[in-house]
């Protein structure tokens, strides 16, 4: 028995100690935000936020995140609506198939969460480690940048 | 908004219960087609094939209306265009849609989604049909309120005229759109659209952005199981050995399903499932061929393989006048590229009542269900598909795979829901690849460099191995006990192609031939990938006019408008040059510009790329340093959906140009995940600029693949400008690079 805060919400799943907090996120708890892309921590999309730092949950334990608090996609709505970093990637239309945009966002997220008015090669660098096949990358980093002008 | 999340009621509920379909059976659409074409009109689009305008579209009693498409929505934005043009036509507000698409059981079978085809397929299907049920209802509407036709207004589905008005959901009683489309009534006129032609958000974007349910991995059915496969450490391996009963006492293992050299898992837990497909490879024994000419061999093996068949795929020999008093040649050469799809491929399936249900994010679900019924021994009506959406795919990736996978998983136990999603090593390593390709190039020529005379000449294996309905096109079903041969792939001719699609010039030459040596034994497994053979042969075509020029000392921009009729291809070259400001650039040094130029297909969407490039002369470095991109997609439904396409492309393009190569030695292949596989990162791309040319009016032309082949070219040509030496082998990596310019 695992027990964290999950979107400011205590939880207690029952799993396994090693089983990645990818897969006890997504198939035990029920949670969309976050994806399976690769489980080698090269992707990115699976990136969550543990205490607000992110990491890739594909390569980390469950027991990594106990007495933790995790923030997912789900974590970042205000009030069931999308909060601003989350609305700019829908006013700049940030994705094509969007398999990547919750581990974009959340990436971005703490980007934001560290430096409130990133430059765009901050933006970018920051962004280096998560992968996106369908080229929304400008789109994505625009979208980062509205967020943080906006804010 | 237009209801386009998850239908849980439709997908859960629905397992093991096969909907009477209304309209036409899968698979009877194309033999629809073939009948009496003479006696019946010609309708537009897909609408030919399938007449009924009740199948593809429905009014609801809950004040809605449901529009039905085969087409699916791959990451492209294609449900928004679509309904942007349904909602046009029946004059109802967007929010008042919903679309069901992919469904084996209830859409329109409108074949594969590929090949840049739905706009120009689907949207005029969409369109016609929309447009005749809004006469329909008008015409019921003119009865019931005693008013003429004429005289009536639509406005969000309700009717009025005289001073009183009805609404579609009082008037769509029983029967009213059981009716065959008449191709008599005629669309609404340009200025009368309300959302074609805007950047109409689209409608799956906020469920991605906050967590909704979109993707096949948000579908969670009760008693949901885990399922992986193992595959063999070499394509033709054969099983020898399996010791399984270790795995099968491992906690959470529910069932180890083993059928000829197919081995498959199911368990509790997604990594339980993934640790027992481990431990079974491991615990397997395989006897292992070493057949691979390996990635350095491949270009030669490609010249002296035997092709299944030589294709004269344009043969125009130049009548008469003088020899040529030059000949210039070169030889070009693309590797294997993966589709690399950032989330591997998954799919749900369930067999219940003796039906299996499949949720997949396959592009091609009704022949996909039919492959699958074949594999399992079931009858076709018994196997159902229902797209969900995935991650992009950029062509026939390992979703049908999955599809199939799922299936002989579930077949194993029945009752059951079983998902599988393969690991990141299982998709690059089993993949189809976009084909290995070499393109050879001459030209004859005269005393002041023009072309008199272009042969191309293409070498590639098969860009088309979807399953098509046949089994033996299921990775899975090569390795069952009873193994499904893999049907002798074709290559499909006019008017799409595939190895020699775009192999025909559009420049025009007094002598013009293209050959396609067509080989069908594949090193590594391939089909369809983004552009198929567009990309190899819009970069041997557009390197080798390039080389033309300089050689006749001629401007590139100048040089191609000298050969090229086609006005709307001269207006996209030109719109590009213009807004990079071609005539503008002055040359420093490492830097250079290039262009290059297609009309995807000959047929679909015009596109010109310019781009600049800095050369790092030491250590072989490109960096882009900006793109500009023309498109001219015809009639443009959502320009942000052009834009977004054709920006798409061209990143993915640039990935493939400087970085991408499928590895491979004599036994396997060795790219097995994003470090030997490395693709383009966010430092790396350049800011893209996309100048949209519209021609209101003028037919859809799919936009999907447009950009990928120009750029190729473009960038293979800024490299050259930079550096005065020409590279045509693929990718430009920094090692080929350096290696070439120290040569
Ligand atoms: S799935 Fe975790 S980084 Fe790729
Ligand atoms: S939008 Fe498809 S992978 Fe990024």
């Amino acid at each position: 028995m695992v027990t964290f805060k999950l979107n400011q919400a205590e939880v207690r799943v029952d799993a396994p100690a090693t089983s990645p907090l990818l897969f006890v996120l997504a198939n035990d708890l029920g949670v969309n935000g976050v994806k399976y892309g690769c489980g080698r921590s090269q992707c990115g999309s699976c990136t969550v936020l543990i205490d607000g730092e992110p990491v890739r949950s594909c390569q980390t334990p469950v027991s990594a995140a106990a007495g933790r608090s995790v923030t997912t996609l789900e974590g970042l709505l205000e009030g069931g609506k999308p909060s601003k970093l989350q609305q700019a990637f829908i006013d700049e239309q940030a994705a094509q198939c969007g398999y990547c945009a919750a581990g974009m966002i959340m990436q971005a997220q703490a980007l934001l969460d560290r430096n409130p008015a990133p430059s765009e090669s901050d933006v970018r660098t920051s962004l280096n480690g998560n992968l996106c096949r369908c080229g929304a990358h400008n789109r994505i980093v625009r979208a980062v940048l509205r967020a943080a002008k906006e804010a | 908004m237009t209801d386009i999340l998850l239908d849980r009621r439709r997908l859960l509920a629905g397992a093991g219960y096969v909907a009477l379909s209304f309209s036409i059976p899968a698979g009877d659409a194309l033999a629809q087609a073939a009948a009496p074409a003479g006696e019946k009109p010609r309708l537009p689009g897909d609408l030919n094939a399938v007449r009924m305008i009740s199948a593809w579209i429905r009014i609801n009693a809950d004040k809605t209306v449901t529009l039905l498409v085969g087409k699916v929505e791959l990451g492209q934005g294609i449900l928004t265009a679509v309904s942007q043009i349904c909602a046009d036509e029946l004059d109802i507000d967007m929010a008042q849609l919903k679309i069901i698409s992919g469904d084996t059981a209830l859409v329109p079978n409108e074949g594969v989604t590929a090949g840049s085809f739905s706009m120009p397929n689907c949207g005029p299907a969409v369109r016609q049909a929309s447009a005749e049920a809004r006469k329909i209802m008008i015409d019921l509407a003119a009865a019931k309120l005693g008013q003429p036709a004429e005289s009536l207004t639509v406005k969000a589905g309700v009717v009025s005229g005289g001073g009183a008005s009805v609404s579609y959901w009082d008037l769509a009683v029983g029967q009213a759109l059981e009716r065959e489309a008449t191709g008599t009534v005629k669309p609404k006129a340009l200025a009368d659209l309300r959302y074609v032609g805007q950047p109409v958000q689209r409608l799956d974007i906020p469920a991605k952005m906050t967590g909704g349910e979109i993707f096949v991995q948000e579908l969670r059915p009760k008693g949901l199981l885990y399922g992986q496969v193992v595959r063999p450490p070499t394509y033709k391996a054969k099983l020898a050995s399996l010791d399984s009963s270790a795995v099968e006492k491992t906690p959470g293992v529910v069932k180890v399903v083993r059928n000829g050299s197919f081995i498959g898992v199911i368990a509790e837990r997604e990594e339980q499932a993934n640790a027992a497909a481990q431990a079974l490879f491991a615990a397997a024994k395989w006897d292992v061929e070493k057949a691979l000419p390996g990635t350095d061999g491949m270009q030669d093996w490609l010249l002296n393989a035997k092709p299944n068949k030589v294709i004269e795929t344009k043969k125009q020999p130049r009548a008469g006048g003088d020899p040529a008093v030059k000949t210039l040649e070169a030889t070009y050469y693309r590797p294997y590229h993966m589709h690399a799809s950032i989330g591997t491929s998954s799919a749900i399936a369930t067999l219940a009542d003796g039906v299996m249900t499949i949720q997949t994010h396959s592009q091609s679900v009704f022949e996909t269900s039919q492959a699958i019924a074949k594999m399992l021994g079931m009858e076709p009506s018994k196997v159902r598909c229902q797209h969900v959406q995935g991650s992009g795919c950029y062509g026939h990736n390992m979703a049908d795979d999955a599809a199939a996978d799922a299936a002989l998983l579930a077949a194993a136990l029945p009752g059951k829901p079983i998902r599988l999603q393969y690991t990141r090593e299982g998709e690059h390593r089993w993949e189809p690849y976009g084909s290995a390709m070499v393109v050879k190039t001459k030209a004859g020529l005269d005393k002041d460099g023009n072309v008199l005379d272009w042969d191309l000449t293409i070498f590639s294996t098969p860009h088309g191995t979807r399953p098509g309905g046949e089994a033996g096109n299921l990775l899975s079903a090569r390795y069952l006990e009873k193994p499904f041969a893999m049907p002798t792939p074709v290559n499909g001719g006019a008017p799409n192609f595939a190895a020699d699609r775009n192999g025909v010039a559009l420049y025009e030459f007094p002598g013009h031939n293209v050959l396609t040596n067509f080989i069908t034994d594949m090193p590594l497994r391939a089909s369809s990938t983004r552009g198929l053979g567009a990309y190899a042969n819009v970069f041997a075509i557009e390197s080798f006019i390039d080389e033309l020029a300089t050689a006749a000392g001629v401007d590139p921009v100048a040089y191609r408008l000298r050969f090229m009729k086609d006005e709307r291809a001269r207006d996209a070259i030109t719109k590009a040059a213009e807004v990079f400001g071609w005539d503008k650039w002055r040359k420093r040094e490492g830097r250079g510009r290039g262009i290059g130029f297609a009309k995807y297909k000959n047929i679909a969407g015009y596109c010109a790329v310019a781009l600049e490039v800095d050369v790092n002369k030491r250590n072989g470095r490109i960096r882009v340093l900006r793109a500009v991109a023309s498109a001219d997609s015809g009639h443009i439904v959502n320009p942000d959906g052009v834009r977004n396409q054709i920006e798409g492309g061209l990143v993915q393009s640039l990935s493939w140009t400087l970085k991408e190569e499928v590895k491979f030695d004599d036994t396997r292949v060795t790219s097995e995940d994003w470090a030997s596989y490395p693709i383009l990162t966010f430092n790396e791309i350049p800011p893209i600029e996309v100048a949209l040319i519209n021609r209101p009016g003028t037919p859809f032309l799919g936009t999907g693949e447009a950009s990928q082949g120009p750029t190729g070219a473009a960038l293979a040509n800024a490299v050259f400008d930079a550096t005065g030496v020409r590279f045509r082998r693929l990718p430009l990596t920094p090692e080929r690079v350096k290696a070439g310019l120290t040569a």
